[in-house]
């Protein structure tokens, strides 16, 4: 019934849909496995994609040639570039989403791929021979074969739902949870452990009352995921933002009694950085109100995300309290927040490709490995789909250094030093965030999916060569061009900058603090007429490497020594035990993380600086 | 761990303190152009690899070190297969010190440990057996040396440095909190105690630098005051310890009439070892000054070494010019230590010097039988000194910055966070700010041995209501 597959992708989150492409575009044939084709790509939390941290990963899904980008363009309500005003390294596209078309532009682009084949139903095990990962089992007892498998469960594994003192089985609102497969891993020797996550109320748009809220409107101008000319709507939808008060957090409290995360019925550990309005108000009882955006969930629908208050205290309370919010007095209420435990495999269990250490050709993505959030789901899936595929055909795997993309942060962060709770990206987590911004995820990026061999990246390709000869060009242009004092000083005074006396070169004025080249144009023809040419974010680009020149060569130094210990691998018997020289605490670490590099050694907790000399004076002989 | 191979590195190849010679090794591509630079002598650019070339270093203003023999290795005929150059200097640790910080200064960085090593096994010097043995000593060197700055740091100023450390790190974490969730309604750092506190860890830091300042380190040493009555062998002991000829001894009691001031290293930690003049009732006016000099080190002294001739003294005699010294020196409530040296073993053999021990005063803890003049138990009482201190870190406040790997990094530090007060001023955007935050962090970090990434999201999950 079924042919030898290449690749199987079991799960069609945002994980296992990015896998799947990312396998069929390097050339593989590709089966995904879903328990329901109608839920591919569901947006289970909150409608949108990016934010802080995450609009980066979504750009550099982008520039390695991952869906993510083009669906959430097509499928955007609203776009706002986020930390504007606080540095390049900091500028974060986020997008609602309308969370149907979403869904349906995955489906679309998945079916597109005539490497990709569809199953419906549920996944109980995989199948493994001599140490080796090749196939999986369905619920009705069939065995599809396969040269490997990825693995996207998400919130599925014997997912478990908390609302007040209900629980109930289930992976999402609505759908089951799927069994069996952390049982057999376990039976394997993998460790699992419980991790848990919530989501906020939905509710009736119609029965809100904006005028008590402030409005939040998308920017001016709409920016894009994608590095292509992705499709994006000419319109958008606003958010609204209304605040809880101490009548909203009094009647919350009248449930905690009955609250599953307080009573110790959920023991799992939930993400601290999206906490629940309940733990919010425990936690910080000197608050006497907490922020809610009230997000829609589409361009044809009145359902509407109460963004910022999770929950999983019985429902009346949940409806109770949101009526006591400003603008929610007569809300309607489509469906409760619920908390869900899920199982999730430590991910130090992994090798850097995303491959588990036990089982040959088995890949794990998303929740599964201790992550939250789309963006984190989608780029461990691109991973490894694609490190899939070199393992089957016996290539090097694919890694991303920390100083290539916050990719290789989270990965790195993933299996070197594993989790407790759901993991998110931060740019405080990136060391080299200066270097890894939204605007230069394709120049970082896209050479390498080229070099790899995905298909489809010529035009790709072409825009970034293009991109790198025009920022050049900007470049050469602002260093030679000279600027007079009177184009100039009338601006200069008003933002305190010191008045020209005489001719200078227009990049000394553009050192400056507080000036930038979209101020300038307007009083300059010639930079005007010069940079008219090209689209913002190249201009943006270019600029930001002009002005922080400084900061971005001291970083880069600092990431060419560090890259020297990345080069150096280690074998994968290479025996540890013979080193008496190295602590019986590096030894230990050493010997359950495995690390691929020196670099990736030195990051590991317990393995000291004098190990790492140790390590790098026996290697390679 | 940041190795780059291709720095030029320098260290001390030498055992730290005083000896004969110091040998300083310079490895990497700049090696003999930098050396060329301060060394007055044949152009080094220009001589033959494996050759010795006699000259002076002089420093940026001209001043001479010291005049030294520089032995020059070309790539790849050298330890490491680099451009290598061996300077042996006089062996005092105050020489070896300022040509180190010279070479500093001109773009050379501190090798880490081992790092020479290192360089050999990846140019393909070693073999693998030769590297495995090596690779045991540095990390048994490693641990040592890292015990010991740990000791250090708890003693000396590493808690002032620790605090304003964490003060900056819950800045940083406020900074990122604005970074990482601006969107969301926190509350946002504020500018002017950042500059506040900026400045206050800059001064500290310029303070600890000073410090260091290479005229100090011999005057910030663990004062340690070699006492006793005359012709005990004061001198001789020095010179034992020091393992030369620096004070004049004779057997005329009474040589040592000034006080005589040297430094001594041991393992890292910095001793000024002061000669005194005998305690005894003075024979004529130009000795009663010595003898008032002495009392007056001894009670500014933070280790007193009290020699006395196991020969010449009996228990008793020990017992009351102790009492009378101490007495008079108000050494006891200066809250100085005390070591006791049963000097002249060599020609008394079946003294026992447990006769000589005193409750709370003198004991097998503090009591060492030595003969100065044959070196016997000399390095004993080096350890003892060492184990002194490190017991006792509160001794050390002064010693600390005697490491000049401590020095380098304070030095990035303050750099680092001159940049940020610049960022501050001039409206640099937060991620700037930030970046050059965690610069000084690392350096400091450095210096307390602690580390801080993850101690910033920490802090601010603990601090702040975060997340939609």
């Amino acid at each position: 019934m079924f042919p030898k597959y290449d690749v199987i992708v079991v799960g069609a989150g945002h994980a296992g849909c990015e896998a799947a492409v990312a396998a069929a575009n390097m050339g593989s044939k590709v089966l995904l496995a879903t328990m329901n084709m109608n839920t591919i790509a569901q947006m289970s939390c909150n409608p949108a994609m990016g934010g802080v941290a995450k609009g980066q990963i979504v750009r550099e899904i982008d520039a390695l040639n991952g869906y993510s980008g083009i669906v959430s363009d097509h499928s955007m309500v609203q776009f706002r570039m986020l930390n504007k005003s606080k540095g390049p390294a900091m500028w974060s596209p986020r997008m609602q989403s309308d969370r149907m078309m979403f869904a349906a532009k995955w489906r679309q682009m998945l079916e597109a791929n005539e490497n990709i084949d569809f199953w419906q139903e549920m996944i109980t095990g995989v199948i493994v021979k001599d140490g080796r990962c090749c196939g999986i089992k369905t619920g009705i007892g069939l065995e599809i074969e396969s040269e490997s498998v990825v693995l996207t469960n998400g919130t599925f594994l014997n997912g478990l739902i908390h609302i007040g003192e209900k629980q109930f089985g289930g992976g999402r609102a609505g759908e089951r949870a799927s069994t069996g497969i952390t049982e057999q891993l376990r039976s394997l020797g993998f460790e699992s452990g419980r991790m848990k996550t919530g989501t906020p109320p939905r509710v009736d748009g119609r029965s809100l009352d904006y005028s008590k809220m402030e409005t939040q409107p998308g920017d001016d101008v709409i920016g894009r995921f994608s590095f292509t000319d992705s499709e994006i709507p000419d319109k958008q939808r606003p958010c609204h933002i209304t605040y809880t008060s101490t009548d909203v957090h009094e009647e919350l409290k009248t449930g905690f009694d009955r609250s599953p995360m307080f009573n110790g019925r959920i023991k799992s550990l939930g993400p601290r950085y999206c906490p629940s309005i309940e733990d919010k108000i425990n936690r910080f009882a000197d608050r006497d109100r907490h922020q809610l955006f009230v997000e829609p969930e589409g361009w044809n629908t009145c359902e509407i995300y109460v963004n910022g208050f999770s929950s999983s205290l019985p429902e009346e309370v949940q409806y109770a309290s949101l009526r006591k919010v400003a603008g929610f007095e007569n809300m309607k209420m489509f469906r409760p927040g619920y908390a869900i435990e899920y199982d999730f495999f430590p991910p130090t269990q992994l090798k850097i490709n995303l491959e588990t250490k036990l089982v040959k050709n088995l890949f794990f993505a998303g929740q599964i490995n201790g992550t939250t959030g789309y963006e984190e789901a989608a780029c461990q899936g691109l991973m490894a789909g694609v490190n899939a595929h070199l393992a089957i055909n016996e290539k090097e795997p694919f890694v991303l250094k920390r100083s290539d993309a916050y990719i290789g942060v989270l990965i790195d962060d993933l299996v070197n030093k594993g989790t407790n709770e759901p993991y998110r990206m931060f740019t405080s987590r990136a060391e080299y965030r200066i270097l890894l911004r939204q605007d230069n995820a394709d120049l970082r990026l896209t050479p390498l999916a080229t070099e790899l061999g995905m298909v489809n990246m010529e035009d790709r390709m072409k825009r970034v060569e293009a991109k790198k000869d025009y920022v050049k060009t900007i470049d050469k242009f602002v260093r030679t061009a000279s600027v007079t004092p009177d184009q100039l000083n009338g601006y200069l005074d008003n933002i305190n900058s010191a008045k020209l006396t005489q001719k200078v070169k227009l990049h000394s004025v553009l050192m400056r603090p507080n000036v930038y080249l979209e101020e300038l144009r307007p009083l300059i023809p010639d930079l005007e007429q010069e940079l008219a040419k090209y689209d913002i974010e190249t201009v943006n680009l270019a600029e930001v490497g002009l002005k922080y020149e400084g900061y971005i060569r001291r970083e880069q130094e600092n990431v060419d020594k560090i890259n020297r210990l990345e080069e150096v691998i280690i074998k994968d018997d290479f025996n540890y035990d013979a080193l008496q020289s190295l602590s019986a605490e590096a030894r230990e670490k050493l010997n359950k993380i495995l690390p691929r590099t020196i670099g990736q050694a030195s990051r590991i907790s317990g393995v000291s600086p004098s190990d790492v000399s140790v390590l790098l004076v026996h290697m390679g002989r | 761990m940041k190795y780059n191979i291709t720095d030029t590195i320098i260290a001390l190849s030498t055992p730290p303190g005083a000896g004969a010679i110091g040998v300083i090794r310079l490895s990497g591509p700049d090696t003999i152009r930098i050396v060329d630079e301060v060394f007055q002598g044949r152009n080094l650019m220009k001589v033959e690899g494996n050759t010795v070339h006699f000259g002076k270093i002089k420093d940026e203003n001209d001043k001479m070190i010291d005049e030294c023999l520089a032995t020059v290795f070309r790539a790849p005929r050298s330890y490491t297969k680099e451009d290598v150059i061996e300077i042996s200097c006089h062996g005092s640790s105050y020489i070896i010190e300022q040509i180190i910080q010279l070479f500093l200064r001109k773009g050379v960085r501190h090798a880490e440990r081992g790092e020479f090593t290192l360089r050999a096994f990846m140019n393909g010097q070693l073999d693998l057996s030769q590297a495995e043995a090596v690779a045991d000593l540095i990390a048994s060197n490693n641990e040592g040396s890292h015990e010991l700055a740990m000791k250090q740091m708890r003693g000396g100023f590493s808690d002032e440095i620790s605090e304003l450390r964490q003060e900056l790190i819950d800045f940083a974490a406020l900074i990122e909190l604005e970074l990482d969730f601006g969107e969301e309604d926190v509350e946002f750092a504020d500018r002017g105690r950042l500059e506040k506190l900026v400045a206050k860890i800059k001064e500290v830091i310029k303070r600890l630098i000073d410090s260091f300042h290479l005229g100090n380190v011999i005057k910030n040493g663990v004062a340690t005051v070699i006492a006793g009555r005359p012709n005990a062998g004061k001198s001789t002991l020095l010179n034992a310890l020091l393992n030369e000829e620096r004070a004049i001894v004779s057997d005329i009691a009474g040589t040592t009439r000034d006080t005589i001031e040297e430094s001594l290293n041991i393992q890292g930690i910095n001793f000024r070892l002061i000669d005194t003049a005998g305690i005894r009732k003075a024979q004529d006016a130009i000795e009663k000054i010595g003898v008032d000099k002495t009392m007056e080190k001894i009670s500014e002294s933070t280790v007193v070494i009290y020699v006395f001739d196991i020969w010449e003294s009996k228990p008793e005699d020990l017992w009351s010019d102790v009492d009378k010294f101490l007495e008079g020196s108000k050494a006891l409530t200066s809250g100085s230590k005390q070591l006791f040296i049963a000097n002249k073993m060599d020609l008394n053999p079946y003294v026992k010097p447990e006769d000589y021990y005193k409750d709370g005063l003198i004991s097998v803890e503090n009591l060492i039988a030595t003969s100065a003049l044959n070196k016997m138990n000399i390095d004993a009482l080096k350890d003892l000194l060492y184990k002194t201190v490190i017991d006792n870190p509160e001794l050390m406040d002064q010693t600390i910055v005697s490491n000049s790997r401590h020095y380098d990094s304070l030095h990035k530090a303050y750099e680092s966070l001159d940049a940020v007060l610049n960022g501050l001023t001039g409206g640099l955007t937060g991620d700037f700010i930030a970046m050059d935050i965690r610069q000084a962090l690392h350096h400091l970090g450095e210096i307390t041995g602690e580390i801080y990434t993850d101690d910033l999201l920490d802090s601010i999950f603990t601090r702040f209501c975060i997340g939609k």
